[in-house]
């Protein structure tokens, strides 16, 4: 589903590469996390899958798309087959909790119809029934991410990538939300998080792979934050 | 693509940015505005170049010699002047008045100064040629023909004085369009600035649409359609201010000049100004808004 080959990036201001030699693959259906301190290259890694930057040496692959070659206009295809979750959540404020949610696909073009039909239920799935009014700044920082997620999954992508999901999220409510990661893993949406967050990577014991100054040290199938522990 | 989401986006854009908004509107309308009366400047010179040039004539004033003695043109070298002027190519029609002729219509032309026509005397008045020419613009030609020619005195082209005249106008012309110019800058900036802060302001709805693969479009049109929603409505007050200003100022004006300056009718205004104001203010948003959404704005 992922696979990035001998993948390297530097940015024009630095000197030191963020990405260098990095060759990972993520089969379909898989959850991985990507750990590493900040500037390790974790945001760099996500980014590239998302052709939000081109690699500067090797290949990026994200379902049949050939990242780094494609043309830009077939970018946004690429966009719609990845969902996203971040740490700051960014929902439109003056938008409800179902029109956050209906924006990812009216800006795609869906039908009417279509949006009406599964935007209740994507709210659903992720706990938010009957909050589809609220706005956001009425909800709690746990709810404000469940709709974010509504959000990433209500188009079914087939990668969702999550960048620190739970960083602005107390260890209860951050619990919740890997419960709900992990409920749309079980649909088949491959997912890849990048977290600083040991006791989450500990207790779910899944693929691990950490990275430091832009390499990969370590791709453990079942690993923990830090090795020994 | 959902033209009822692009639709109400471009609405919110320009609600939410509504001074600016304003500014680009005005700003566009005084500009378009000028443009269009420097149109009407065109129009209204076209108009008096037609009326005035089918009367304009050169006048080949004769010698005292001629105007007391030849009073039919008919001796030498009056003759072979007229002769000469009607086998010119580009002479129309010949018609001679002698003296007496000459001095009737100064009485009909100075009616209404009778000391001056007490003053007058045939005497004074030479006889002349009053040649029409295909097309009065040529005049020129005539005049370098016969001046200095002998039985000549000296060769007069209204068309020099009209010339003069149509310079003055055409000066009012040029500087209306400079103006136009400076403010149609002035709007193309404002249109600029507007869109960047427009961007900017809703940089997270941008950012939200890039992620779930928006196109390029989606994302961008409710910006340009910004622009030239303010274009169309600045074009649409420029037209409404050309209309008044018509209505309450020209239409006094230029009445007063007796009919010398020719009235600006509705329908010059309406067309061909109102349908190249509209396009004019269309490309100008659509392409400035482009441009800026393709240097400011990443996709």
């Amino acid at each position: 589903m992922i696979r990035l080959d001998s993948v390297s990036k530097v940015y024009k201001t630095s000197t030191r590469p963020a990405l260098e030699g990095v060759s990972v693959d993520v089969d379909k259906g898989e959850f991985v996390f990507l750990i590493g301190p900040s500037g390790s290259g974790k945001s760099t890694f996500l980014r590239l899958l998302l052709r939000e930057e081109a690699p500067s040496k090797g290949r990026v692959m994200v379902s049949n798309f050939d990242v780094a070659k494609m043309p830009r206009r077939k970018v946004p295809r690429l966009r719609q087959t990845i969902g996203c979750v971040f740490q700051d959540f960014r929902l439109l404020a003056n938008k409800t909790v179902a029109e956050n949610v209906a924006f990812a696909l009216e800006v795609i073009g869906k039908p009417k119809h279509t949006i009406t039909k599964v935007v209740p239920e994507v709210l659903e799935l992720v706990g938010l029934e009957g909050k589809a009014d609220r706005m956001p700044n009425e909800l709690s920082g746990g709810e404000q991410q469940r709709v974010a997620i509504a959000r990433a999954f209500v188009n079914r992508p087939l990668v969702l990538l999550a960048d620190e999901p739970t960083g602005n999220l107390d260890p209860d409510t951050s619990q919740d939300i890997m419960l709900l990661l992990e409920r749309i893993n079980r649909t088949g949406t491959t997912v890849l998080m990048a977290t600083h967050d040991h006791s989450i990577v500990d207790s779910m014991r899944r693929r691990v792979v950490e990275l430091h100054l832009g390499k990969v040290i370590r791709d453990d199938k079942r690993g923990v934050y830090g090795v020994g522990r | 693509m959902r033209a009822s989401f692009v639709f109400s986006e471009v609405i919110t854009g320009l609600r939410r940015n509504v001074t600016m908004t304003i500014a680009m509107i005005l700003t566009t309308a005084i500009s378009l505005g000028m443009l269009g009366g420097g149109l009407l400047f065109v129009r209204t010179i076209d108009k008096m170049k037609v009326s005035y040039l089918d009367d304009v004539e050169v006048t080949v004033y004769l010698t005292e010699d001629i105007s007391a003695n030849d009073q039919n043109c008919t001796g030498e070298p009056c003759a072979s002047i007229r002769q000469s002027l009607e086998n010119n190519q580009a002479v129309e029609s010949v018609v001679y008045e002698d003296r007496a002729e000459a001095y009737e219509r100064f009485k009909r032309i100075f009616e209404g100064q009778p000391e001056l026509v007490e003053l007058a005397r045939p005497e004074a008045l030479p006889a002349s040629l009053h040649v029409k020419l295909f097309d009065p613009a040529r005049s020129e030609v005539l005049l370098q023909e016969y001046t200095g020619q002998p039985g000549v005195a000296n060769v007069d082209d209204q068309n020099k004085f009209l010339d003069r005249f149509f310079n003055l106008l055409n000066a009012g012309r040029n500087g209306t369009f400079i103006v136009a110019l400076i403010a149609a800058l002035a709007a193309v900036l404002l249109i600029a600035n507007t869109i960047q802060v427009s961007a900017y302001t809703r940089r997270t709805e941008v950012g939200i649409m890039r992620l779930v693969g928006a196109t390029r479009w989606y994302t961008q049109l409710p910006f340009l359609l910004e622009a030239v929603v303010a274009g169309v409505l600045g074009a649409i007050i420029g037209l409404g201010g050309l209309v008044a200003l018509k209505y309450v100022v020209l239409d006094r004006i230029l009445a007063a000049t007796g009919g010398a300056i020719p009235k600006i009718e509705l329908i010059d205004v309406l067309f061909p100004v109102a349908p190249i104001l509209l396009g004019v203010s269309i490309i100008i948003s659509a392409v400035t808004g482009y441009v800026t959404l393709r240097l400011y704005v990443r996709h």
